[in-house]
């Protein structure tokens, strides 16, 4: 097997994985801190690519467009918070999955009414626009190179934040024991309020940083939030841990799945069966991963309550 | 009770007797979900024309029911079903996606009630599996893939790799580009249905170092796979060619300058020359302030060939062999020009070359640049063993 290819591969393994922790991070926050699921975060992403491809339309800066869209997603994820949201946590979880639902309907007609129904142009800065040779041969988009710099920082950053600093400690008291917390003296509803902009934030992050390699059109967010479910029932809800080593698993055995299987496949089957059989099995490859873990490990790998 | 009884038996008699007062439309089609901005433009178009005649078809007041299948086969079932029972449509249109049509098909053709196609034109209806109440307004689904076959043998293009969503259109759609293809397939690879990320499939390609690549992603797939594309670097080592789908004004919108150059293939140009079109493409931007698509030019031709099929048949659609007949003979000018239906009820049309240019007004847009294959019919009607009406 060319080994450039196989590098090359294992990149997009680790571009994709991490595109996905940006977006998991915040649903398992959300998820296993304050016991609600969410099903508008994919909503929450989509504004943010929306908000990032207006400001980039108007402004020509794609780093402003980043900028903008993180501070007004979070605004828009706070109001979402104290007017509906709040009312919810102490709700059971179909409740939450019923008023998220509405709000996914409601925020894909209300973009559809303000930018139309067909997708916007959301181009990287011309500096990232194209490929870098890496190594001879291998030639890699500079901008997912760039997607792949900013998970990380991403993943470093919140680690800090969760373990090191005092919103951190206050996170983790609010989610294993609310009432204690309280009686301490905690503000909860402040501590979760702030959790769910940095939520909101993360999420308008991915949509902003990949508006540039996927289509930034109404409904995008549906299709990437099964995903970050997968990711995060992997990794174990709640843990940022878990969130960052779930994206690189589901992202690696996608990438595996969708080349180096349809390859094996064609040389020890014959081609007609290997071209039915390769795209079937690599797309429910990821599922199968899921399902493996759930089997040993009910709580997910890093479960964040012991 | 009795009055009522006697009213109703009295109603029904006279819509049996009589031609029809109305006709109504089952328009289903993909109005949500990334790939919503197709059904949007067959819907809006389909719409223009009941709208310029005064809400009426043939002659006969329109009822349009307008539901949205989501592109989920099941959806689309369960509204078959409504559609059937519930609002008792005498056609059915609108269907985006070839999945969802062969979900629904089989219900309403058993039903025998009208299923005019505004999109897909899959094989499994063109060949020995073809129906008296199926019609395609658009093109079988194997058209634009031939053409591209054919266009890539001009171009003298010696090797591919092609690349599709592994669905039923996918499938016909490579199927069609080998056809007439005479060089060397170094791959065929499918792609989930909806898939978001082609890195892996790009390092694929990159790695198998052809002349060109033919991709039919359709909708949000073909926006995504375009701009993976330029990014890597691809659009500098080898050709791209693509169907008109995958090139349209929806595409061109979202990915913009780097698709300057780019050759697909299509039944119909918004630069065609007929007076039907230079109408059609004025009044759609006019209206809906945005330039059709090839989806949109589908959804006028197929209200357009509705329209006149009721006004041959004299508006007794419910006489089933002479709105039937009327249907077949497609007796009206079409955006596209000349063209009619086969015996598999599948268009017989020209299918030309478009490329992408920068237009002196600075839009980046289709450009006409000739015709690829000429009075073309699909390679499934020789099997279509149907008595005409």
């Amino acid at each position: 097997m060319d080994p450039i290819l196989v590098l090359e591969q294992s990149l997009n393994g680790l571009q994709f994985g991490l595109m996905l922790f940006l977006l998991a991070a915040g649903l398992t926050l959300v998820f296993g801190i304050m016991d609600m699921i969410n099903l508008a975060h994919g909503s929450l992403y989509m504004i943010g690519a929306y908000l990032a491809a207006a400001v980039a339309m108007a402004t020509g800066s794609f780093w402003l467009a980043v900028a903008v869209a993180m501070g007004g997603t979070a605004v828009i994820g706070v109001v979402l918070e104290v007017t509906l949201l709040r009312h919810l946590y102490q709700r059971d979880h179909l409740h939450q999955v019923l008023a998220t639902f509405a709000l996914i309907l409601m925020s894909n007609e209300a973009v559809r009414m303000i930018w139309g129904p067909t997708a916007l142009a959301l181009d990287p800065p011309p500096s990232l626009a194209g490929p870098v040779e890496l190594l001879p041969g291998l030639y890699y988009p500079a901008f997912r190179l760039v997607i792949i710099g900013v998970g990380l920082l991403v993943a470093v950053l919140l680690y800090f934040l969760v373990s090191h600093t005092r919103l951190g400690m206050l996170v983790r008291a609010g989610a294993s024991n609310r009432e204690m917390a309280r009686a301490m003296g905690v503000r909860v509803s402040l501590v979760f309020t702030i959790v769910f902009a940095i939520g909101a934030a993360l999420c308008a992050l991915a949509g902003a940083m990949l508006g540039p390699l996927f289509a930034v059109q109404v409904g995008m967010g549906e299709s990437i939030l099964i995903l970050a479910f997968v990711v995060i029932v992997i990794g174990g809800i709640g843990s940022i841990r878990g969130a960052l080593v779930g994206a690189l698993l589901v992202g690696m055995v996608d990438t595996v799945g969708r080349t180096f299987l349809p390859m094996w496949l064609r040389a020890v089957l014959p081609p007609t069966v290997a071209s039915n059989l390769g795209p079937a099995l690599a797309s429910v490859l990821i599922y199968v991963l899921m399902a493996g873990v759930l089997f040993w490990r009910p709580q997910g790998l890093f479960p964040a309550r012991g | 009770m009795r009055r009522t009884l006697a009213a109703l038996t009295m109603a029904t008699l006279g819509l049996t007797a009589h031609a029809a007062d109305q006709i109504r439309i089952g328009f289903m089609s993909t109005l949500s979900g990334p790939s919503a901005a197709l059904g949007l433009d067959i819907r809006d178009a389909f719409n223009l024309v009941v709208r310029n005649n005064g809400g009426k078809l043939g002659g006969l007041p329109a009822e349009v029911v307008v539901v949205d299948d989501q592109m989920n086969p099941d959806t689309g079932k369960q509204l078959t079903a409504r559609l059937l029972k519930k609002d008792r449509v005498d056609v059915v249109t609108g269907i985006v996606f070839s999945n969802v049509m062969l979900a629904i098909a089989p219900s309403i053709l058993e039903n025998q009630t009208f299923l005019v196609s505004a999109n897909a034109g899959p094989g499994a209806f063109s060949g020995e599996g073809c129906n008296p109440y199926f019609y395609v307004a658009s093109w079988q689904n194997d058209g634009y893939h031939e053409a591209a076959g054919q266009f890539a043998n001009t171009k003298n293009l010696k090797s591919v790799v092609l690349l599709a969503p592994n669905y039923p259109a996918g499938k016909d759609a490579l199927t069609g580009f080998k056809r007439l293809y005479k060089g060397q397939v170094i791959e065929e690879i499918y792609t989930k249905l909806g898939q978001l990320d082609f890195a892996a499939e790009l390092a694929q390609v990159r790695a198998a170092k052809p002349q060109a690549v033919y991709i039919f992603q359709p909708g949000g797939m073909g926006i995504n796979f375009i701009k993976q594309w330029v990014a890597a670097g691809l659009d500098k080592q080898m050709t791209l060619i693509g169907p008109g789908f995958s090139a349209d004004e929806d595409v061109i919108k979202a990915v913009g300058e780097p698709m300057v150059g780019m050759f697909n293939t299509s039944h119909w140009a918004h630069d065609l020359g007929n007076a039907e079109n230079r109408r059609f493409v004025a009044d759609f931007q006019k209206t809906y302030g945005r330039m059709p698509t090839v989806y949109a030019a589908q959804g006028y031709d197929t209200a357009l060939l509705i329209d006149a099929a009721v006004r041959d048949a004299k508006g007794k659609i419910e006489d089933k062999a002479t709105f039937g007949k009327a249907l077949a003979s497609a007796n009206f000018k079409s955006v596209r020009g000349e063209f009619k239906l086969n015996v598999n009820h599948a268009p017989i049309q020209n299918y030309y070359l478009r490329q992408i240019w920068k237009d002196p007004n600075g839009r980046i847009t289709n450009k006409l640049v000739g015709t690829v294959l000429t009075n073309h019919a699909d390679a499934y009607a020789a099997a279509c063993k149907m008595k005409a009406w």
